[in-house]
């Protein structure tokens, strides 16, 4: 995930900046860098990527050199540095998922969605990916889904067609 | 029924608001705290109580408190570590998620013992509803006059702020949480110098996890002397413990320490025994990175006393015929559950977690990885089991941060435990690939200490 894609001229909004303005006041005075991770994320649900302009751009807001914003959005997996389908369903893929068929989600959200790990649907709506422990293994299978990371508990092929179903009606 | 000091009004409808938290006796402690007590005095009281840090390590929270700098003119900081990533744990998500109050009431009292005005709590990036939950408990409280200027006429201040990650398992070691918080990639700091001295942009920090944090409101409440008198020995109070896995009943329970293994596992108020009406293979207790033990060695120590969910119980007999109660996480497998795959699963996430920062971590964890995948998909040699434990002695007490020690310890646990069945694998690699090994001796009557430590 180290390859960064190129963004056409992006600008972040008004309302985006007032945003970003707010978290600052969080820290002491010229700790601003604090605010990178939650700027961050506001700027991953804003454009469901994180491009290099859009680092650019933080950087510039937070008076820090670009290469810190950089190793931050490559090092935390969260933040993806190529643009994702609409949804990105990620599954998690960890020892106590795995007791109770995770692996068995995985494989048929692959094969329902028609595309492998990290890609995304010729429609540009779909892509998915196993993530680790989610914190959630009492509910286990589990998957999320951003900017808002909606849960979904216990899943099953059947549940997961649904899923998949009802977000297809969003789009 | 055990006593049940966090989880109590879990049940009660809207009890996630903070008028019927309130209702229900919330913010009592702060009240308590802030207009009768000092500073010292809470820390006194939770020294008292023996209430050890809920994030793994078990460290006594009072004393790690009491090793807090205070030079003058310089801030102090708490910070909450709510970045719950330890497989097989989620207690946090699960108290944040319903009984966020209990947390803002904990860091409002917490604060106010160390003398922080401003305190953070760090939540894993992936859980945005709690954040959300957390935000609006903060807010609600902060309109009630229980946070901001002046809190209840006693003339302390405090804001409480809520930081997301962003997806780094390694950000929940407190160096590695300070580093993120300042808007930096997560690798874990050498230490000395200590959070206490020198943490969040270099101030006195203290870092503490979830559950340490919302035992202080009973410690409080009902004073440290009485949640001392709750649990066993040296492990007093309750603890939460997430069950997962192949149980009935897996979920998140708040039990007393010192409740015996066997009845947490298979009473109806627990657990409920083993799914689908499998026997129990094995259990991971305090999460994926402490030492995976056989059922008969997690029923029972190897003296033959029955094993107990406590620090002193779980770690008897030490890493040779015990393990850990870290963080809580019990993961339990039944017979049809392969050893060998989800120690390559486990060994998998270390190697993704891993900073990178130390070579024994960053290299071991992927060769250890790739040499269980091997095993696993049939293509094992006999000599790979050693070289696994090779390998993971040489990263085990070799890095900056303990993520060396929680990738080497699984790995080094099930080999010791489990060596049959590595062996099998490699013997009959093609069988391997269609079917699992299968239970079995390792529900059997315990063996001597010498047979177990002979196969070692």
């Amino acid at each position: 995930m180290l390859s960064v894609t190129e963004q056409k001229e992006i600008e972040f909004s008004a309302d985006l900046i007032s945003k970003f303005e707010e978290i600052v006041t969080r820290y002491p005075e010229g700790k601003q860098k604090s605010a990178l991770l939650p700027i961050l994320h506001l700027v991953q649900a804003e454009y469901g990527w994180i491009s290099l302009e859009a680092m650019d751009k933080i950087a510039a807001f937070l008076q820090i050199q670009a290469i810190e914003v950089y190793e931050v959005a490559t090092f935390y997996t969260m933040f993806f540095m190529r643009p994702q389908g609409k949804f990105v369903l990620e599954v998690c893929r960890t020892g106590p998922c795995c007791l109770v068929g995770a692996e068995k989600i995985m494989h048929h959200i692959e094969k329902t969605l028609g595309v492998k790990e990290g890609e995304v649907t010729a429609d540009g709506n779909f892509s998915w990916r196993g993530v680790e422990c989610l914190a959630a293994c009492g509910m286990a299978p589990v998957l999320q889904i951003g900017p808002e990371y909606t849960f979904y508990e216990h899943l099953t092929e059947e549940s997961v067609d649904k899923l998949i179903e009802n977000l297809k009606n969003k789009i | 029924m055990a006593r049940k000091l966090l989880l109590g009004n879990i049940n009660v409808p809207g009890i996630h608001t903070f008028d019927v938290y309130r209702q229900h006796g919330g913010y009592r402690a702060v009240e308590k705290a802030l207009k009768t007590m000092t500073p010292d005095a809470v820390v006194e009281e939770v020294k008292t109580s023996g209430l050890r840090g809920r994030g793994g390590a078990g460290f006594p929270t009072g004393m790690k408190w009491s090793f807090l700098a205070k030079p003058e003119g310089r801030e102090r900081y708490l910070v909450c570590n709510a970045d719950e990533s330890e497989p097989g744990t989620f207690k946090d998500r699960y108290l944040m998620t319903h009984i966020p109050h209990l947390l803002v009431e904990g860091m409002i009292v917490s604060s106010f013992a160390l003398g922080a005005k401003t305190s953070y709590i760090y939540v894993r990036g992936e859980m945005m509803p709690q954040i959300r939950i957390l935000e609006r408990a903060i807010a609600e409280a902060k309109n009630a006059g229980f946070l901001g200027k002046n809190i209840l006429g006693s003339g302390y201040d405090l804001e409480l702020y809520v930081q997301p990650g962003g997806g780094a398992y390694i950000c929940g070691e407190e160096t590695a949480l300070i580093e993120s918080l300042e808007g930096k990639r997560g690798n874990p700091r050498i230490k000395p110098p200590f959070p206490a001295i020198s943490g969040v942009w270099a101030c006195p920090t203290v870092v503490n996890n979830v559950e340490t944090i919302a035992a202080v409101v009973p410690i409080i409440n009902d004073g440290g002397e009485e949640y001392a008198k709750v649990g066993n020995g040296r492990s007093t109070g309750t603890k939460l413990i997430s069950a997962s896995g192949n149980l009935n009943k897996p979920g998140v329970y708040e039990i007393e320490l010192g409740l015996p293994v066997e009845e947490f596992i298979y009473s109806e108020e627990y657990c409920g025994g083993i799914a689908n009406g499998k026997r129990l293979k094995a259990v991971v207790a305090g999460g994926s990175s402490v030492p995976i033990l056989p059922a008969n060695l997690i029923l029972k120590t190897i003296n033959g006393q029955p094993r107990l969910m406590s620090y002193e119980s779980l770690s008897d007999g030490g890493f040779q015929t015990g393990s850990m109660l870290g963080s809580g996480g019990f993961i339990a497998f039944d017979e049809d559950q392969c050893i060998v795959r989800n120690t390559w699963n486990f060994a998998r996430f270390y190697h993704h977690e891993s900073c990178g920062q130390c070579s024994p971590c960053r290299e071991g964890t992927g060769w250890m990885e790739k040499v269980l995948h091997n095993l696993e998909n049939g293509h094992g040699k006999m000599s790979d089991i050693d070289l696994l434990v090779d390998v993971s002695k040489k990263i085990e007490g070799n890095t900056i941060c303990p993520l060396g020690d929680a990738a080497a310890w699984p790995v080094a646990s099930a080999i010791r435990h489990f060596r049959d069945e590595f062996e099998w694998h490699i013997t009959n690699s093609k069988t391997a690939m269609e079917q699992n090994y299968g239970l079995a001796n390792y529900a059997d009557p315990l063996p001597k200490l010498e047979e177990v430590t002979s196969q070692n």
